[in-house]
Protein backbone atom coordinates (compact mmCIF):
# COMPACT_ATOMS: atom_id res chain seq x y z
CA UNK A 1 0.00 0.00 0.00
CA UNK A 2 1.39 3.39 -1.00
CA UNK A 3 1.19 5.53 2.12
CA UNK A 4 1.84 9.23 2.21
CA UNK A 5 5.29 8.78 4.10
CA UNK A 6 6.55 6.30 1.57
CA UNK A 7 5.33 8.09 -1.50
CA UNK A 8 7.24 10.96 -0.39
CA UNK A 9 10.56 8.85 0.95
CA UNK A 10 10.32 7.28 -2.88
CA UNK A 11 10.26 10.42 -4.50
CA UNK A 12 13.05 11.92 -2.79
CA UNK A 13 15.19 8.91 -3.67
CA UNK A 14 14.38 9.01 -7.17
CA UNK A 15 14.87 12.50 -7.21
CA UNK A 16 18.35 12.29 -6.09
CA UNK A 17 19.03 9.17 -8.30
CA UNK A 18 17.98 11.26 -11.48
CA UNK A 19 20.21 14.11 -10.43
CA UNK A 20 23.33 11.94 -11.22
CA UNK A 21 24.40 12.12 -14.49
CA UNK A 22 26.14 9.02 -16.00
CA UNK A 23 29.28 10.59 -15.93
CA UNK A 24 29.92 10.84 -12.19
CA UNK A 25 30.09 7.26 -12.64
CA UNK A 26 32.96 6.90 -15.00
CA UNK A 27 36.34 7.23 -12.87
CA UNK A 28 38.53 5.02 -14.84
CA UNK A 29 38.92 3.37 -18.38
CA UNK A 30 41.75 1.33 -18.62
CA UNK A 31 41.10 0.45 -22.39
CA UNK A 32 40.60 4.35 -23.38
CA UNK A 33 43.78 5.26 -20.82
CA UNK A 34 45.99 2.81 -23.07
CA UNK A 35 44.90 4.16 -26.12
CA UNK A 36 45.73 7.93 -25.06
CA UNK A 37 49.17 6.65 -24.05
CA UNK A 38 50.04 4.80 -26.81
CA UNK A 39 48.90 7.69 -29.41
CA UNK A 40 50.93 9.90 -27.51
CA UNK A 41 53.82 11.42 -30.17
CA UNK A 42 55.57 14.89 -28.98
CA UNK A 43 57.45 16.70 -30.91
CA UNK A 44 59.77 17.28 -27.80
CA UNK A 45 61.70 15.95 -25.75
CA UNK A 46 63.45 17.61 -22.95
CA UNK A 47 66.60 16.47 -22.17
CA UNK A 48 69.59 18.10 -19.79
CA UNK A 49 73.37 17.67 -21.02
CA UNK A 50 75.81 18.43 -18.02
CA UNK A 51 79.65 18.53 -18.94
CA UNK A 52 81.38 18.09 -15.61
CA UNK A 53 84.87 18.69 -17.41
CA UNK A 54 83.69 22.37 -18.29
CA UNK A 55 81.72 22.93 -14.52
CA UNK A 56 84.25 25.16 -12.59
CA UNK A 57 81.84 25.27 -9.29
CA UNK A 58 81.47 29.18 -10.18
CA UNK A 59 78.08 28.86 -8.74
CA UNK A 60 76.32 31.00 -11.37
CA UNK A 61 73.43 28.22 -12.29
CA UNK A 62 72.54 28.04 -8.75
CA UNK A 63 72.18 31.72 -8.03
CA UNK A 64 70.24 32.68 -11.35
CA UNK A 65 67.78 29.16 -10.66
CA UNK A 66 67.19 30.57 -7.09
CA UNK A 67 66.15 34.06 -8.67
CA UNK A 68 64.74 33.21 -12.17
CA UNK A 69 62.22 30.61 -10.20
CA UNK A 70 61.22 32.69 -7.12
CA UNK A 71 62.86 30.08 -4.52
CA UNK A 72 63.92 32.34 -1.52
CA UNK A 73 67.50 33.48 -1.68
CA UNK A 74 68.85 33.03 1.80
CA UNK A 75 66.68 29.64 2.79
CA UNK A 76 68.41 26.39 2.57
CA UNK A 77 66.40 25.13 -0.26
CA UNK A 78 67.46 25.14 -3.95
CA UNK A 79 65.90 23.44 -7.12
CA UNK A 80 69.45 23.06 -8.74
CA UNK A 81 73.12 22.97 -6.98
CA UNK A 82 76.76 21.58 -7.35
CA UNK A 83 78.77 19.06 -5.53
CA UNK A 84 82.39 18.49 -5.42
CA UNK A 85 84.43 15.53 -5.64
CA UNK A 86 88.00 15.27 -4.57
CA UNK A 87 89.63 11.31 -4.33
CA UNK A 88 92.89 11.81 -2.64
CA UNK A 89 95.92 9.61 -3.00
CA UNK A 90 94.64 6.85 0.20
CA UNK A 91 92.05 6.20 -1.97
CA UNK A 92 89.61 8.15 0.11
CA UNK A 93 86.46 9.56 -1.97
CA UNK A 94 84.99 12.98 -0.49
CA UNK A 95 81.93 15.14 -1.91
CA UNK A 96 80.77 18.51 -0.59
CA UNK A 97 78.57 21.02 -1.57
CA UNK A 98 78.55 24.81 0.34
CA UNK A 99 75.74 26.44 1.91
CA UNK A 100 72.36 26.56 -0.07
CA UNK A 101 73.75 24.05 -2.86
CA UNK A 102 76.65 26.27 -3.63
CA UNK A 103 75.13 29.18 -4.61
CA UNK A 104 77.78 31.34 -3.92
CA UNK A 105 80.48 28.90 -5.22
CA UNK A 106 83.29 27.21 -4.14
CA UNK A 107 85.89 29.85 -2.86
CA UNK A 108 87.25 27.35 0.24
CA UNK A 109 89.76 24.39 -0.57
CA UNK A 110 88.73 22.97 2.97
CA UNK A 111 86.06 20.27 2.70
CA UNK A 112 82.04 20.77 5.36
CA UNK A 113 81.83 17.40 6.34
CA UNK A 114 78.50 18.81 7.87
CA UNK A 115 77.96 18.84 11.84
CA UNK A 116 80.53 21.58 11.91
CA UNK A 117 83.53 19.07 10.93
CA UNK A 118 86.22 20.52 8.11
CA UNK A 119 88.74 18.77 6.32
CA UNK A 120 91.52 20.41 4.92
CA UNK A 121 92.57 18.55 1.95
CA UNK A 122 96.24 19.57 0.21
CA UNK A 123 96.76 20.22 -3.22
CA UNK A 124 99.58 17.64 -3.36
CA UNK A 125 96.74 14.78 -2.18
CA UNK A 126 94.66 15.10 -4.80
CA UNK A 127 94.45 12.47 -7.47
CA UNK A 128 91.21 13.33 -9.09
CA UNK A 129 88.81 16.20 -8.56
CA UNK A 130 85.25 18.00 -10.17
CA UNK A 131 82.33 19.61 -10.25
CA UNK A 132 78.97 17.88 -11.00
CA UNK A 133 76.02 19.94 -11.33
CA UNK A 134 72.69 18.49 -10.05
CA UNK A 135 69.12 19.14 -11.38
CA UNK A 136 66.22 17.30 -11.81
CA UNK A 137 66.25 14.72 -13.99
CA UNK A 138 62.89 14.83 -15.71
CA UNK A 139 62.82 10.63 -15.76
CA UNK A 140 60.59 9.14 -18.54
CA UNK A 141 59.32 7.31 -15.20
CA UNK A 142 59.34 9.51 -12.70
CA UNK A 143 58.83 7.56 -9.55
CA UNK A 144 57.66 10.63 -7.74
CA UNK A 145 54.58 11.34 -10.23
CA UNK A 146 53.63 7.44 -9.48
CA UNK A 147 53.00 8.15 -5.88
CA UNK A 148 51.60 11.56 -5.91
CA UNK A 149 47.52 10.41 -4.83
CA UNK A 150 46.00 13.71 -5.53
CA UNK A 151 47.69 14.30 -9.54
CA UNK A 152 48.89 17.13 -8.48
CA UNK A 153 52.31 16.17 -9.90
CA UNK A 154 52.93 14.85 -13.51
CA UNK A 155 54.48 15.04 -16.47
CA UNK A 156 53.92 16.97 -19.55
CA UNK A 157 53.46 15.69 -23.42
CA UNK A 158 57.09 17.24 -23.62
CA UNK A 159 58.76 15.05 -20.96
CA UNK A 160 59.01 17.47 -18.04
CA UNK A 161 57.67 17.06 -14.38
CA UNK A 162 55.61 19.72 -13.06
CA UNK A 163 53.85 20.81 -9.60
CA UNK A 164 50.44 21.98 -9.31
CA UNK A 165 50.91 24.22 -6.38
CA UNK A 166 47.10 24.72 -5.99
CA UNK A 167 46.28 21.06 -5.75
CA UNK A 168 49.31 19.88 -4.47
CA UNK A 169 48.15 18.68 -0.54
CA UNK A 170 51.56 18.67 0.85
CA UNK A 171 51.84 15.16 1.49
CA UNK A 172 55.73 15.00 0.85
CA UNK A 173 55.49 11.36 -0.58
CA UNK A 174 57.17 12.68 -3.65
CA UNK A 175 59.44 13.82 -1.98
CA UNK A 176 60.72 10.48 0.03
CA UNK A 177 60.12 9.00 -3.95
CA UNK A 178 62.60 11.11 -5.66
CA UNK A 179 66.02 9.00 -5.73
CA UNK A 180 68.16 12.12 -6.71
CA UNK A 181 66.63 14.35 -3.94
CA UNK A 182 65.92 17.00 -6.43
CA UNK A 183 62.33 17.83 -4.54
CA UNK A 184 61.62 20.12 -1.30
CA UNK A 185 58.98 22.08 -0.13
CA UNK A 186 58.65 25.53 -1.13
CA UNK A 187 58.83 27.72 1.91
CA UNK A 188 56.39 29.99 0.50
CA UNK A 189 53.84 28.09 -1.21
CA UNK A 190 54.19 24.83 1.34
CA UNK A 191 53.92 22.36 -1.70
CA UNK A 192 56.52 20.38 -3.35
CA UNK A 193 58.84 21.88 -5.39
CA UNK A 194 61.15 20.94 -7.89
CA UNK A 195 63.21 21.72 -10.84
CA UNK A 196 61.38 21.83 -14.08
CA UNK A 197 63.58 23.36 -16.79
CA UNK A 198 62.48 27.03 -16.47
CA UNK A 199 58.98 25.57 -18.22
CA UNK A 200 58.05 29.66 -18.59
CA UNK A 201 61.38 29.95 -20.40
CA UNK A 202 61.62 26.89 -22.92
CA UNK A 203 58.73 26.53 -24.28
CA UNK A 204 59.33 30.35 -25.11
CA UNK A 205 61.93 29.26 -26.87
CA UNK A 206 64.26 30.21 -24.55
CA UNK A 207 67.42 28.24 -22.52
CA UNK A 208 66.58 27.54 -18.70
CA UNK A 209 67.80 30.53 -16.93
CA UNK A 210 70.95 28.06 -15.34
CA UNK A 211 72.09 27.18 -19.13
CA UNK A 212 72.05 30.76 -19.82
CA UNK A 213 73.89 31.57 -16.66
CA UNK A 214 76.56 29.36 -17.19
CA UNK A 215 79.91 30.74 -18.47
CA UNK A 216 81.71 27.95 -19.61
CA UNK A 217 78.86 25.57 -21.73
CA UNK A 218 78.46 23.31 -18.90
CA UNK A 219 74.81 23.25 -18.88
CA UNK A 220 72.91 22.29 -22.26
CA UNK A 221 69.39 21.51 -22.86
CA UNK A 222 68.41 20.06 -25.64
CA UNK A 223 65.19 18.49 -27.61
CA UNK A 224 66.33 14.68 -27.87
CA UNK A 225 63.62 14.41 -30.76
CA UNK A 226 64.95 16.85 -33.11
CA UNK A 227 67.55 14.94 -34.71
CA UNK A 228 69.40 18.23 -35.56
CA UNK A 229 70.01 19.86 -32.17
CA UNK A 230 73.20 18.88 -30.99
CA UNK A 231 72.54 18.44 -27.56
CA UNK A 232 70.76 14.84 -29.30
CA UNK A 233 73.73 14.69 -31.68
CA UNK A 234 76.06 14.23 -28.72
CA UNK A 235 74.13 11.99 -27.21
CA UNK A 236 73.17 9.84 -29.65
CA UNK A 237 77.31 9.60 -30.39
CA UNK A 238 79.16 10.15 -28.09
CA UNK A 239 79.62 8.42 -23.92
CA UNK A 240 77.41 9.90 -21.74
CA UNK A 241 76.27 8.44 -18.41
CA UNK A 242 72.90 9.08 -16.34
CA UNK A 243 72.54 9.23 -12.61
CA UNK A 244 71.17 6.03 -10.69
CA UNK A 245 70.32 3.87 -14.27
CA UNK A 246 69.23 1.02 -11.80
CA UNK A 247 66.17 2.73 -10.54
CA UNK A 248 64.42 2.40 -13.79
CA UNK A 249 63.55 5.65 -13.86
CA UNK A 250 64.76 6.74 -17.11
CA UNK A 251 66.73 9.66 -16.27
CA UNK A 252 66.84 12.43 -18.87
CA UNK A 253 69.83 14.11 -17.53
CA UNK A 254 72.82 13.03 -18.82
CA UNK A 255 76.42 13.74 -18.00
CA UNK A 256 79.84 13.79 -19.72
CA UNK A 257 82.66 12.56 -17.44
CA UNK A 258 80.52 10.72 -14.52
CA UNK A 259 82.17 8.92 -12.28
CA UNK A 260 81.20 5.85 -9.90
CA UNK A 261 81.62 8.05 -6.60
CA UNK A 262 79.07 10.21 -8.35
CA UNK A 263 75.44 8.95 -7.32
CA UNK B 1 11.81 -7.71 2.96
CA UNK B 2 11.66 -5.87 5.49
CA UNK B 3 12.78 -1.83 5.69
CA UNK B 4 15.20 -2.52 8.85
CA UNK B 5 17.51 -4.52 6.19
CA UNK B 6 17.16 -2.55 3.13
CA UNK B 7 17.83 0.76 5.44
CA UNK B 8 21.31 0.54 5.23
CA UNK B 9 21.73 -0.41 1.86
CA UNK B 10 19.85 2.79 1.01
CA UNK B 11 22.03 5.00 3.46
CA UNK B 12 25.15 3.55 1.91
CA UNK B 13 23.83 4.39 -1.64
CA UNK B 14 22.77 7.55 -0.39
CA UNK B 15 26.73 8.48 1.14
CA UNK B 16 28.06 6.87 -2.41
CA UNK B 17 25.28 9.44 -4.16
CA UNK B 18 26.90 12.40 -1.92
CA UNK B 19 30.51 11.96 -2.64
CA UNK B 20 30.30 11.31 -6.62
CA UNK B 21 28.53 14.69 -6.61
CA UNK B 22 31.05 16.39 -4.61
CA UNK B 23 33.74 15.05 -6.55
CA UNK B 24 32.00 16.47 -9.97
CA UNK B 25 31.49 19.98 -8.00
CA UNK B 26 35.57 19.96 -6.53
CA UNK B 27 37.29 18.16 -9.62
CA UNK B 28 38.14 20.91 -12.12
CA UNK B 29 36.60 20.33 -15.77
CA UNK B 30 40.18 19.93 -17.18
CA UNK B 31 41.69 17.18 -15.06
CA UNK B 32 42.14 14.12 -16.50
CA UNK B 33 44.78 11.44 -17.79
CA UNK B 34 46.45 12.63 -21.41
CA UNK B 35 49.49 11.58 -22.90
CA UNK B 36 51.47 9.68 -20.95
CA UNK B 37 47.91 7.64 -18.78
CA UNK B 38 46.61 7.56 -15.50
CA UNK B 39 49.83 6.95 -13.78
CA UNK B 40 52.30 9.72 -15.09
CA UNK B 41 49.76 12.29 -16.57
CA UNK B 42 46.41 12.41 -14.16
CA UNK B 43 46.62 16.04 -13.99
CA UNK B 44 44.81 19.84 -14.58
CA UNK B 45 45.69 20.85 -17.78
CA UNK B 46 45.32 24.15 -16.97
CA UNK B 47 48.33 24.15 -14.72
CA UNK B 48 50.85 23.43 -17.53
CA UNK B 49 49.60 26.93 -18.85
CA UNK B 50 49.75 28.33 -15.28
CA UNK B 51 53.61 27.34 -15.28
CA UNK B 52 53.97 28.71 -18.73
CA UNK B 53 52.95 32.27 -17.52
CA UNK B 54 55.51 32.75 -14.75
CA UNK B 55 57.61 35.88 -15.37
CA UNK B 56 61.00 35.56 -17.22
CA UNK B 57 63.54 37.27 -15.44
CA UNK B 58 66.79 36.76 -17.32
CA UNK B 59 67.02 38.42 -20.25
CA UNK B 60 70.47 37.66 -21.46
CA UNK B 61 73.29 40.06 -23.25
CA UNK B 62 71.43 40.14 -26.11
CA UNK B 63 68.69 42.15 -24.51
CA UNK B 64 71.25 44.59 -23.03
CA UNK B 65 73.28 45.43 -25.94
CA UNK B 66 70.93 48.03 -28.10
CA UNK B 67 70.91 50.64 -24.62
CA UNK B 68 74.38 49.58 -23.39
CA UNK B 69 76.83 49.18 -26.77
CA UNK B 70 80.18 50.17 -25.21
CA UNK B 71 79.68 48.20 -22.31
CA UNK B 72 78.46 44.36 -23.91
CA UNK B 73 81.32 45.10 -27.33
CA UNK B 74 83.67 45.48 -24.35
CA UNK B 75 83.59 42.79 -22.37
CA UNK B 76 82.68 41.15 -25.40
CA UNK B 77 86.80 40.77 -26.14
CA UNK B 78 87.76 40.21 -22.87
CA UNK B 79 88.64 36.69 -21.51
CA UNK B 80 84.49 37.39 -19.99
CA UNK B 81 83.36 37.41 -23.05
CA UNK B 82 81.25 34.35 -21.95
CA UNK B 83 79.62 35.31 -18.74
CA UNK B 84 76.32 36.58 -18.98
CA UNK B 85 75.67 40.94 -18.09
CA UNK B 86 73.10 39.48 -15.34
CA UNK B 87 75.47 37.07 -13.74
CA UNK B 88 76.92 40.09 -12.16
CA UNK B 89 74.22 43.20 -13.07
CA UNK B 90 71.01 40.97 -11.40
CA UNK B 91 68.82 39.91 -13.72
CA UNK B 92 66.64 42.52 -15.61
CA UNK B 93 64.03 42.10 -14.51
CA UNK B 94 61.87 40.87 -11.24
CA UNK B 95 59.10 40.56 -9.58
CA UNK B 96 58.47 43.56 -8.19
CA UNK B 97 59.55 45.75 -11.75
CA UNK B 98 60.96 45.62 -14.94
CA UNK B 99 64.53 47.09 -15.74
CA UNK B 100 63.10 48.17 -19.17
CA UNK B 101 60.19 50.27 -17.86
CA UNK B 102 59.40 53.76 -17.21
CA UNK B 103 60.38 53.12 -13.78
CA UNK B 104 63.67 51.66 -15.06
CA UNK B 105 64.67 50.29 -11.33
CA UNK B 106 68.43 50.62 -10.82
CA UNK B 107 70.43 47.13 -10.86
CA UNK B 108 72.17 46.15 -7.69
CA UNK B 109 75.67 45.31 -9.11
CA UNK B 110 77.35 42.60 -7.23
CA UNK B 111 80.87 44.04 -6.67
CA UNK B 112 82.44 41.92 -4.05
CA UNK B 113 85.23 39.90 -3.80
CA UNK B 114 83.52 36.91 -3.17
CA UNK B 115 81.72 37.35 -6.75
CA UNK B 116 85.23 37.29 -8.24
CA UNK B 117 86.51 34.22 -6.19
CA UNK B 118 83.67 32.45 -7.85
CA UNK B 119 86.10 31.12 -10.30
CA UNK B 120 89.20 33.26 -8.90
CA UNK B 121 89.89 31.33 -6.00
CA UNK B 122 92.52 28.61 -6.78
CA UNK B 123 91.28 25.07 -6.70
CA UNK B 124 93.57 22.91 -8.99
CA UNK B 125 91.08 20.36 -9.72
CA UNK B 126 92.36 17.84 -12.28
CA UNK B 127 89.89 17.27 -15.31
CA UNK B 128 87.80 20.35 -14.15
CA UNK B 129 87.61 23.55 -16.09
CA UNK B 130 88.58 25.37 -12.61
CA UNK B 131 91.90 24.54 -12.58
CA UNK B 132 92.80 26.38 -15.99
CA UNK B 133 91.81 30.00 -14.45
CA UNK B 134 93.97 31.85 -12.89
CA UNK B 135 93.52 32.52 -9.15
CA UNK B 136 94.45 34.61 -5.94
CA UNK B 137 94.77 33.61 -2.58
CA UNK B 138 92.38 36.26 -1.15
CA UNK B 139 94.24 36.41 2.46
CA UNK B 140 97.03 37.47 0.67
CA UNK B 141 95.97 39.81 -2.26
CA UNK B 142 94.91 42.80 -1.05
CA UNK B 143 92.77 41.59 1.29
CA UNK B 144 90.68 44.82 2.22
CA UNK B 145 90.12 45.78 -1.24
CA UNK B 146 87.07 44.90 -3.95
CA UNK B 147 88.98 43.75 -7.00
CA UNK B 148 87.14 46.14 -9.05
CA UNK B 149 89.83 48.93 -7.41
CA UNK B 150 91.88 48.10 -9.57
CA UNK B 151 90.60 45.44 -11.96
CA UNK B 152 88.14 46.15 -14.70
CA UNK B 153 85.62 43.45 -15.16
CA UNK B 154 84.92 44.03 -18.24
CA UNK B 155 88.66 44.56 -19.15
CA UNK B 156 90.24 41.51 -16.70
CA UNK B 157 93.82 41.56 -18.59
CA UNK B 158 96.55 42.80 -16.74
CA UNK B 159 96.79 46.30 -19.54
CA UNK B 160 93.15 46.88 -17.94
CA UNK B 161 94.23 47.95 -14.56
CA UNK B 162 92.83 51.21 -13.11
Amino acid sequence: MITRRNFLRNAMTGAAALSLPIAAFEIVDPKKLMAKEAESKSKVRWVFLVDTYKCTGCGFCVKACKLENEVPYDTNVTRTWVERYVTTKDGKSHADTPAVGGRDGFTHSTFDLGQGKTLDIKKEDIDKAFFVPKLCNQCENPPCVQVCPVGATYQTPDGVVLVDRSWCIGCGYCIMGCPYGVRFFHPVHHTAEKCNFCYHRITKGLKTACVQACPFGARQIGNLRDPNDPVTKYIMTERVGVLKEEYGTKPQAFYIGLDREVK
Amino acid sequence: MKNHVLRPLFAFLGIVAIILLARMVLVPKDFGAYDRGYMYSWHRLGNEEDWKKIKVKYQGAEYCKDCHEKNYSSIKKSPHQNIQCENCHGPANTVNGDHYSDTLPKLAIDRSRAQCLRCHFPLPYPSSGRAKIKGIDPDKHNPDVECCMCHNPHMPNLEGLR
